[in-house]
C-alpha cells in the first residue's frame, strides 16, 4: 500500500524494473496525467455505468427469487441449486459466453428476440450495446446474492407477520414494514460487496474484448473498464508509476462510494436488538 | 464495526457458522427451521410460481446445455443453435500429429492443455490446503488467547478485506520482481530456486499468510467451541499446538471444508494473477490457457474461427466446478449464506 503510494509519485517504469535507470520522483506528475488522459475518464465512466446497470438489477432479481423460494412448498431446494449454477461458472467462461450468446448474427439471444419480432442489436460490436450485454450476463450470476437473501428471509421471526396480519396489513405493507427492514443488513451487505466488485470488474470483460491476438480487432472503447486500463498500463506498457496513481484513484473512489453508502444506509438499515 | 454488527444480525444470535453447521444454518436456508413469512403459497399460486421458476431455470441452465452441444459439433455447426448436434464430432482428443486445421483440444500445437489442467488442479489444491491451515492457525490464536491489542490487530486484519485487489496488485508484483532479481542467476541468493516472476510460486505462496475473510469465518467458528473443552485438554497435558490439532481442527471441519472449497474455486476462477506472473505457456493455469486459445483461434468472434475447439476448452474449464458443486453443494450454499451475515 505505502509502496504503491510512493511509486505513484515516481516515473517507475520498464527502465527501472530492468535496472537501467534510477527511479526519480516526479511529484504529482502522474496525477496530472490522470486528468489529461481521456481514457481515464472514459474507463471510469464505463465502470460506473456498468456498476449502476448491474447492482440494483441484481439485487432486485435476487430478492424476487428469494422471496418466491422462501414461500414455495416444494422444489425450493431444486430451484435454489439451479439458480446457483451460474455462480460457479469461471469468469473466463462467462466472457466466452458473452461472445457466443450475444453474437449479433448467430447468437441465441438475437435468435430469440427475432422469434418474438424484435430485431436484436449487434451486442458485441455496437458500442452502445456492449455494456447492456455485459450487464445482462452479470445478472445471470445472481445465485449467490439470492442465497444470502434467502437465509436472511428465513431468519425473520414468523410472529411478526402473524401480528401484522392480525392488524390487517396487506402483502405490500408486510413487505415494506417487515420484510425490508428485517433483511436490510443483508441488503446493505450485498449492496456494498456488489458495488465494490462491480467497480473492479475485470475478467469477463477482458476475456471477451481484450486479447493479445484478437485477430487485429481493436478492443472497443465501450468495454474499457477501469481495472482493465490499469492492468494494461501496468503490465502491458509497464508504466508502473502512472498505474499506481490509477490504483490510488480507484481506491479513493471505492472508499468514497462505500462511505456514502454507509452514511445513507444508516437511515435504512435496521439491526435487531439495537437501541433506537 | 464488523464484530458489533455481527451479533446484532437478526439470526437469533446464532452468529455465523456454529459448530453444528448442518443443523443450524442449512436448516434455515432450506426453510425447515420455521421463521420467515411462514405461510406457504396457496395451490394456485404455487403452480403459477413453479411455472415461472421453471422458465427462469431454463435461462439459468441454457448456456450450459448450449455449451455442451457446441463442444460436440464440427466447426461449421457451432453457431447453428441446435441443442442436439446434427453432426457429432469429438473435439477433445485426437491424432497426436494432426493435420493443420483439424487439431483437437488436447493435441493443439503450442497449447499444452493437459499441463494447464494439471497446473490448475495442483495449485488449487495446494493453495486451498495452505490457506485453510494458516488461516485456522491465526483464527485460533485470535479466538483462544487473550492478549493486549487483540481487538486492534483483528480489526486491522478485517480492514485488509476492504482493500481492493486492484490496488495491491502493483506493489505485490514489485515485491515478486525484487525476489526474482535476488534468486535469479546473478542474484545474491542464487542458491535458492527461482521463485519470482514467471514461476508458479506467486500463485500460491501468498496463501501462507492466511486470508482475512477465512480468518474471520474460522474465528467465529472457534469462538463457538466451549472453552471448557480446551481447559480440559490443558489439564490432560496438551500444549497449545496439540490442542489446536486435536480439538480445534477436527471440530472446525465443516468450516475448513468451506474455506477449502472457496479457495479452490477462487484459484480455478483467477485469470488476473496468472496473467501478471506467467510468461511461458507451459506454466499457465486453465483460465489463462483458455484465454490464449480464444485469442489464437477466435478470429474476431464470427463463425470463421475454430470455435468448436474453444467451446471444448470452455467445457473442460466449466465442468470440474460443476462436479465439485454437485458433491459439496451444502458447503457452497452455507459458505455463501455465512458471508451474508458477516455484514
Amino acid at each position: 500500500m505505502v509502496a504503491s503510494l510512493y511509486f505513484s509519485f515516481t516515473d517507475y517504469g520498464i527502465e527501472q524494473i530492468a535496472g537501467f535507470e534510477e527511479t526519480s520522483r516526479v511529484g504529482l506528475e502522474n496525477y496530472r496525467q490522470l486528468l489529461d488522459d481521456p481514457k481515464i475518464a472514459l474507463s471510469l465512466k464505463n465502470t460506473f455505468v456498468y456498476t449502476i446497470l448491474t447492482v440494483p438489477a441484481k439485487m432486485a432479481v435476487a430478492l424476487g427469487l428469494a422471496m418466491i423460494l422462501a414461500r414455495l412448498a416444494f422444489a425450493a431446494g431444486f430451484f435454489r441449486t439451479v439458480f446457483y449454477l451460474p455462480d460457479i461458472t469461471p469468469p473466463v467462461a462467462i466472457g466466452i459466453f458473452i461472445l457466443v450468446l450475444f453474437n449479433g448474427s448467430t447468437g441465441v439471444v438475437n435468435v430469440a428476440l427475432e422469434f418474438v419480432g424484435i430485431p436484436g442489436p449487434f451486442w458485441t460490436t455496437d458500442p452502445s450495446w456492449i455494456k447492456p450485454s455485459l450487464a445482462i450476463m452479470s445478472i445471470w450470476t445472481v445465485g449467490g446474492t439470492m442465497v444470502i437473501y434467502l437465509a436472511a428471509l428465513k431468519a425473520v421471526p414468523a410472529h411478526l407477520y402473524e401480528a401484522a396480519a392480525i392488524d390487517g396489513a396487506g402483502p405490500w405493507r408486510r413487505f415494506f414494514n417487515i420484510t425490508l427492514p428485517m433483511i436490510s443488513p443483508a441488503l446493505f451487505f450485498t449492496f456494498i460487496v456488489l458495488t465494490i466488485a462491480g467497480l473492479q470488474t475485470f475478467t469477463e470483460v477482458f476475456t471477451a474484448y481484450f486479447g493479445a491476438g484478437s485477430a487485429g480487432v481493436e478492443a472497443p472503447d465501450a468495454a474499457l473498464m477501469n481495472v482493465i486500463y490499469l492492468f494494461r498500463q501496468a503490465f502491458e506498457f509497464f508504466n508502473m508509476g502512472f498505474a499506481s496513481a490509477m490504483a490510488w484513484l480507484l481506491f479513493a473512489i471505492i472508499m468514497i462510494v462505500t462511505a456514502v453508502q454507509f452514511v445513507v444506509s444508516r437511515r435504512f438499515v435496521f439491526y435487531q436488538g439495537e437501541k433506537q | 464495526m464488523s464484530a458489533g454488527a455481527q451479533s446484532n444480525f437478526p439470526t437469533g444470535g446464532a452468529g455465523g457458522l456454529t459448530p453444528r453447521v448442518g443443523h443450524g444454518l442449512l436448516g434455515r436456508v432450506l426453510g425447515r427451521g420455521g421463521g420467515g413469512e411462514g405461510r406457504r403459497f396457496s395451490r394456485l399460486k404455487t403452480a403459477f410460481f413453479i411455472v415461472l421458476l421453471t422458465g427462469i431455470s431454463v435461462l439459468a441452465v441454457y448456456p450450459f446445455i448450449w455449451l455442451v452441444s457446441a463442444a460436440l459439433k464440427p466447426q461449421s455447426d457451432v453457431f447453428d443453435n441446435k441443442l442436439i448436434p446434427t453432426n457429432w464430432q469429438w473435439n477433445f482428443t485426437g491424432d497426436p500429429s494432426p493435420v493443420s486445421g483439424d487439431e483437437r483440444l488436447l493435441a493443439l500445437p503450442d497449447a499444452p492443455v493437459l499441463s494447464w489442467i494439471w497446473n490448475s488442479v495442483w495449485i488449487g489444491l495446494l493453495a486451498a490446503l495452505i490457506v485453510a491451515l494458516s488461516s485456522a492457525l491465526v483464527a485460533f490464536a485470535f479466538a483462544y488467547f487473550r492478549f493486549p491489542g487483540r481487538g486492534f490487530l483483528f480489526a486491522l486484519i478485517l480492514a485488509t478485506m476492504m482493500l481492493p485487489g486492484a490496488v495491491t496488485m502493483i506493489p505485490v508484483y514489485l515485491i515478486w520482481n525484487e525476489i526474482t532479481q535476488l534468486t535469479g542467476e546473478a542474484g545474491r541468493v542464487a542458491f535458492l530456486p527461482d521463485i519470482g516472476v514467471n514461476t508458479q510460486y506467486p500463485l500460491w505462496v501468498p496463501n501462507l499468510f492466511g486470508s482475512a475473510f477465512y480468518i474471520f469465518l474460522l474465528r467465529q467458528f472457534f469462538l463457538g467451541i466451549p472453552r471448557d473443552l480446551f481447559e480440559a485438554a490443558r489439564i490432560d497435558g496438551d500444549n497449545y499446538f496439540s490442542m489446536f490439532r486435536r480439538i480445534a481442527l477436527p471440530l472446525a471441519k465443516p468450516a475448513l471444508v468451506v474455506v477449502f472449497i472457496f479457495e479452490i474455486q477462487a484459484k480455478w476462477f483467477d485469470l488476473l494473477t496468472p496473467l501478471i506472473y506467467l510468461r511461458d505457456s507451459a506454466l499457465y493455469t486453465l483460465p489463462l490457457g483458455l484465454k490464449m486459445i480464444l485469442d489464437q483461434q477466435g478470429a474476431g468472434g464470427g463463425g470463421e474461427g475454430r470455435w468448436e475447439i474453444i467451446m471444448a476448452g470452455t467445457l473442460v474449464t466449466v465442468l470440474p466446478m460443476l462436479i465439485l458443486f454437485a458433491i459439496f453443494q451444502r458447503y457452497f450454499i452455507e459458505g455463501i449464506a455465512t458471508q451474508g451475515r458477516k455484514g
